[in-house]
């Protein structure tokens, strides 16, 4: 996916300029996934959950080459075809490959947030494949020709009669239709899609190494059905996405699916284990199942001892819930795939901190994130590395450092401090509205009352 | 018991009035407090925009002024949490972190006083809590049961411990999510007469906000809060 996240202030100041709407829904609909989770965990021991989490999650990715290669065997015994993509473009590579050997046409596509990051839609419409996701989520925002604005709810900025009007105009739904009745026509259009569907794409919650599995969870059911109606299954998953031993999936489905949504467990959930068909000697499932283990930028990151933590994220969503700056804009503010808190942290780690720059500082730092991340991702102190990096690189704005430099000074100087705490208070109005932060601030906001003494000046004189 | 007070410099400049509400109720509680002239700002605007070796400059400024103090208390949740949980990362020891303490959490934490006086009668105030106050600091009980005790009725607000939208540069950075978060700060509010935060930052932001609306709010500190608490009468 191309990267936006330069734009960042831009983005967001037009959102809320011009789709008012999307505050609304946003905000609605990350209120409701957060009250679910926090219902799921109350009558958990979510700490201890929590700390377990973490150790796995850490564990495995400082064992990672074991464990992606044990992962790799088992699922070449069972018949799968392992592919290893460094980059986006070996991703397009190998399915550009695929796509001419088999006769492709037409693929079904589950939804992954993985393939949004490295482009699998274009480069398949290039190659002249028909694409249907089929998540609905997915769907609407591929009729809309947007990206996906939450990890877990890609059209959560889209309110119900957003999608009225959009299924009215493009499917010939009723203006009033119900929810029950604009899924039922997407499922009409899907369920021929499945049916005609040479290749199914998904990507993985999980990959277990003990066993070869993956693992996808979903409440829709057409990731089960985008993973066995057509010929070719394949998916696509990020080398993070790694857990040690198939009893640790069974407790991180349940910790994912609470903090994504509050289910005990999400509706259904499939688990993978290599192909079907006459292939794999099973009567069901698809002929060839190829697993394609994407690393693009992901074992930087891992190499990188100050800011790693970020890709024990299981991509639930909680973050982007809980997050007061993420609820006023949505994702698309972020100009990348991953948005809100942990995409201001990941993104500068996948992609770069140059092309990503100011994320990290889309934040007010209330540190509400690192409190429900079920991994312990420590959010706050990320963004903190990050920021520090920008300055260092000399990323951020001159005015800001200059400010900073001279702001330290006076901190350090009690009676220039001093001078300056008190010239506030005689700085006529019209003066303080043309400094560069200040008028900043006096967009939308008064200016604050710096008037009467200092508390330094009352103290001198003596408090009775 | 004898403290050092930090008004930090928001404190100094913006709540002057408030800081000395602070000093006039740790006196009223038999503490003798000091002020050494010499603090500043605590470095937290550096810190929070990256700018590590000028926030490490300034905390060493602030070791070194208030290296003597029994204890350090400050009336603001952000500048506590910045020398109780930031200041061991930037300087590598924590002498100055454990004795240092936001106002109401000293009140009931270190002197143990749970009840300041009857001077809240029949108030109906609404208690924003910082978000470093609360997450940093854990402070979230001391000033609502302080309040309390005072005889005031908290209003139950749905939203009273998400952020403000202040964040420092964030808030000029990118002044339209910054005001946002504001508004669904003030837009959710019960009917109150008054707010009350330990944040001069937070108080700040969303007084500035409602004043642009044109909406008739009181927003007030902590301390001033406390000492009308203790006092008596406002
Ligand atoms: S960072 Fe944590 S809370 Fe956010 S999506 Fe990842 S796992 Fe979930």
């Amino acid at each position: 996916m191309e990267v936006h996240s330069r734009d960042y202030a831009k983005r967001a100041r037009a959102i809320l300029r011009d789709t008012p709407g999307v505050r609304e829904a946003v905000t609605a609909a990350t209120r409701s996934f957060d009250d679910h989770r926090r219902s799921a965990f109350a009558e958990l021991d979510g700490e201890a959950l929590r700390d377990w989490a973490e150790g796995v999650k850490s564990h495995a990715l400082t064992h990672l080459d074991r464990y992606l290669e044990q992962a790799e065997s088992r699922l070449m015994e069972r018949g799968a075809h392992v592919h290893w993509a460094e980059t986006a473009e070996d991703v397009h590579r190998i399915l550009r490959e695929l796509v001419e050997r088999e006769g492709v046409r037409r693929a079904v596509k589950a939804k992954s947030m993985l393939s949004e990051e490295v482009g699998v839609n274009p480069l398949l419409e290039a190659e002249g494949v028909e694409v249907f996701e089929t998540d609905l989520g997915e769907y609407i925002i591929q009729l809309l020709g947007e990206p996906p604005s939450h990890i877990v709810g890609p059209a959560i900025h889209r309110s119900l009669e957003d999608t009225q009007a959009l299924f009215s105009e493009r499917l010939g739904t009723a203006t009033d239709a119900s929810p029950e009745e604009l899924a039922g026509a997407a499922r009409g259009i899907l369920r021929e899609a499945f049916l005609a569907a040479d290749l199914g794409i998904s990507g993985g919650n999980f990959l277990v190494a003990e066993t070869g599995s993956i693992a996808l969870i979903e409440n829709e059911g057409n990731i089960r059905m985008s993973t066995s109606l057509p010929r070719v299954h394949v998916a696509l998953v990020g080398i993070e996405k790694i857990l040690p031993r198939l009893a640790d999936l069974s407790t991180f489905l349940q910790v994912t699916s609470k903090s994504a949504t509050g289910q005990p467990v999400g509706t259904f959930v499939s688990i993978i284990q290599g192909p079907g068909g006459s292939r794999g000697g099973e009567p069901d499932g698809p002929e060839e199942l190829h697993v394609v283990l994407v690393d693009n930028g992901r074992t930087r990151l891992l190499a990188d001892p100050e800011a790693w933590e970020a890709l024990r994220c299981v991509r639930c969503g909680a973050c982007l819930n809980i997050c007061p700056v993420y609820r006023q804009t949505g994702g698309h503010a972020y100009g990348y795939v991953y948005s809100g808190p942990i995409g201001a942290v990941i993104s500068p780690g996948l992609v770069s901190l140059e092309e990503t720059f100011p994320l990290p500082f889309a934040s007010s730092l209330c540190g509400a994130c690192a409190e429900v991340c079920p991994v312990r991702i420590p959010i706050p102190h990320l963004l903190h590395t990050w920021r520090e990096r920008a300055v260092e690189q000399g990323l951020t704005e001159g005015t800001a450092r200059s400010l900073m430099k001279g702001w330290s000074r006076a901190a350090t100087h009690p009676r220039l401090f001093d001078w300056i705490e008190r010239a506030m208070a005689v700085l006529p109005d019209g003066i303080s509205r043309r400094l560069p932060m200040l008028r900043d601030w006096t967009r939308g906001r008064s200016l604050p009352r710096a008037t009467g003494p200092t508390f330094r000046e009352i103290w001198k004189d003596g408090i009775e | 018991m004898k403290v050092s007070l930090f008004v930090t410099c928001i404190g100094d400049r913006f709540y002057a009035e408030a800081s000395a509400d602070a000093v006039r109720l740790l006196r009223s509680l038999d503490v003798e407090v000091d002020f050494p002239m010499g603090q500043t700002c605590c470095g937290q605007p550096a810190w929070n925009s990256g700018h590590l070796p000028e926030a490490r400059r300034m905390a060493e400024h602030t070791l070194a002024v208030l290296k003597d103090a029994e204890y350090v208390v400050l009336p603001s949740g952000s500048c506590a949490a910045m020398l109780r949980c930031t200041y061991p990362h930037l300087l590598g020891r924590r002498e100055l972190s454990d004795r240092s303490y936001e106002l109401a959490q000293f009140i009931v934490d270190i002197l143990g006083v749970h009840e300041l006086g009857r001077g809240l009668e029949g108030r109906r105030l609404a208690y924003h809590h910082g978000c470093h106050a609360l997450r940093e600091l854990g402070v979230r009980e001391q000033p609502e049961q302080l309040l309390r005790s005072g005889g005031a009725e908290l209003v139950p607000w749905e939203m009273d411990q998400e952020c403000c939208g202040f964040g420092g540069l964030f808030s000029v950075k990118t002044p339209e999510v910054s005001t946002a978060m504001a508004d669904r700060k003030l837009d959710t509010l019960p009917a109150a007469e008054t707010i009350v935060s330990a944040d001069g930052g937070c108080l700040l932001q969303l007084e500035s906000r409602a004043r642009y609306r044109g909406l008739n709010l009181e927003f007030r500190s902590l301390a001033s809060t406390l000492w009308e608490a203790r006092r008596g009468s406002p």
